[in-house]
């Protein structure tokens, strides 16, 4: 008798199924940063409605489960999810769409790290994606148990970083580009996002760190009262911008 | 039904450890499934009679019920979920992501969401029998 539990061993079945409940997933996109509030959650829905209306299939996966926010700016305002031999994923805005919202609703969510690691290995073990080219995960702030876990558990994930012109914020997206590169895992590139000034001093940063730059938006005042409504979100300059960097997604190369 | 995503994780996982045993068949794989949870057993089981396959087809399925013990970070109470505390909707919830319980509930004594959940949370393999 093999005794998984005296071998200290005891076996969570939920990690064996993550890669198969993905293999139908061509791209895992991680919408990172070391910082909060540097538009993570805006680039991650808009870059999932942006290739959704280039007829790629998109997953939405909001990881951020303690301060989850795209369904503020898709609009969600009940979410609901069907049960058929694991949790099937809402259609919103062309999008297959999952958020712990979907089992908090409005209410707060105080957890710790162990419980974020289980909520996020019970998502990724039951949610059916079904075939995708692209599951865009919307990660919460820093470097800690959502992104060590991401690393363990989806091993197909490339990270999309967003950092603004501040040195605060790349001081924090820098120690998260090191960790990713004595990790091998690949970086689809930096995005500098709420621009300021004139020039971008990421771009330069980034060069240093060897990893490609994406793109610079700028700050835009219009995007606060568009969220919630994607096709006033769509007419912004914002996603104007980030629609110039999408190609550069599409293929790392161009 | 969500018995069916966690009966197909189990199967993966057994039939993984098998090979990394070596072992030509497996007799018994052993479940434990936490309470908190609330898990619909004869669901699973049939889940998992129809998905066995392979090394597992002969295998008996036994599965444990574990009692759902929490316990508190403030005030250090140890406790037992009780779901007739929590609304249809909750308990739903809860079963498709138990973490979702802290939205929900709050320490008996000293009113505080941050507990920790010991025991009885999700669904484990415990044990696996077979020859080799």
């Amino acid at each position: 008798m093999k005794a998984l539990k005296e071998s200290n061993n005891a076996v969570d079945p939920r990690i064996e199924i993550i890669d198969k409940r993905l293999e139908n997933v061509k791209r895992v996109i991680a919408v990172s940063s070391g910082k909060g509030g540097v538009g993570k959650s805006l680039i991650a829905s808009m870059l999932a409605l942006t290739l959704a209306k280039k007829n790629y299939k998109v997953g939405l996966f909001d990881a951020d489960f303690t301060s989850p926010s795209t369904h503020r700016i898709l609009g969600v305002k009940k979410l609901e999810i069907k049960e058929e031999k694991g949790i099937i994923p809402m259609h919103v805005h062309g999008l297959k769409y999952m958020s712990i919202i979907a089992f908090s609703g409005e209410k707060t969510l105080p957890l710790r790290g162990a419980d974020v690691s289980n909520a996020l290995i019970e998502l990724f073990s039951t949610t059916l994606w079904g075939n995708l080219d692209y599951l865009l995960v919307d990660m919460p702030p820093g470097i800690s148990d959502t992104l060590l876990d991401v690393i363990r558990f989806v091993k197909k994930t490339e990270f999309l970083i967003v950092s603004t012109p501040s040195t605060l914020a790349f001081e924090t997206v820098k120690k998260l580009l090191t960790l990713l590169k004595e990790l091998k895992m690949p970086v689809v590139g930096v995005i500098e996002n709420m621009k300021t000034k004139r020039g971008s001093p990421t771009r330069e940063r980034v060069a240093s760190a060897n990893v490609s730059f994406l793109g610079v938006i700028p700050f835009d005042s219009e995007v606060e009262d568009a969220l919630g409504d994607v096709d006033a979100l769509s007419q912004t300059i914002f996603a104007r911008k980030l629609a110039e960097i999408v190609p550069r997604i599409i293929s790392p190369s161009a | 039904m969500h018995e069916w995503a966690l009966a197909e994780a189990i199967i993966s996982s057994a039939i993984d450890i098998a090979e990394k045993e070596g072992l030509a068949e497996v007799r018994e794989v052993k479940i434990k499934v936490g309470e908190l949870q609330q898990v619909e057993i004869e669901v699973l089981k049939f889940a998992l009679s129809e998905l066995r396959a392979g090394k597992l087809r002969n295998a008996n399925f036994v599965i444990e019920t574990v009692k759902a013990e929490l316990r508190c970070q403030v005030c250090k109470l140890k406790w037992s979920f009780n779901k007739n505390g929590l609304d249809e909707m909750s308990t739903e919830a809860v079963h498709f992501v138990p973490e979702v319980v802290h939205a929900y509930i709050r320490c008996p004594r000293c009113g505080s969401p941050d507990f920790e959940i010991l025991e009885g949370r999700g669904v484990w393999l415990e044990s696996i029998k077979g020859v080799k």
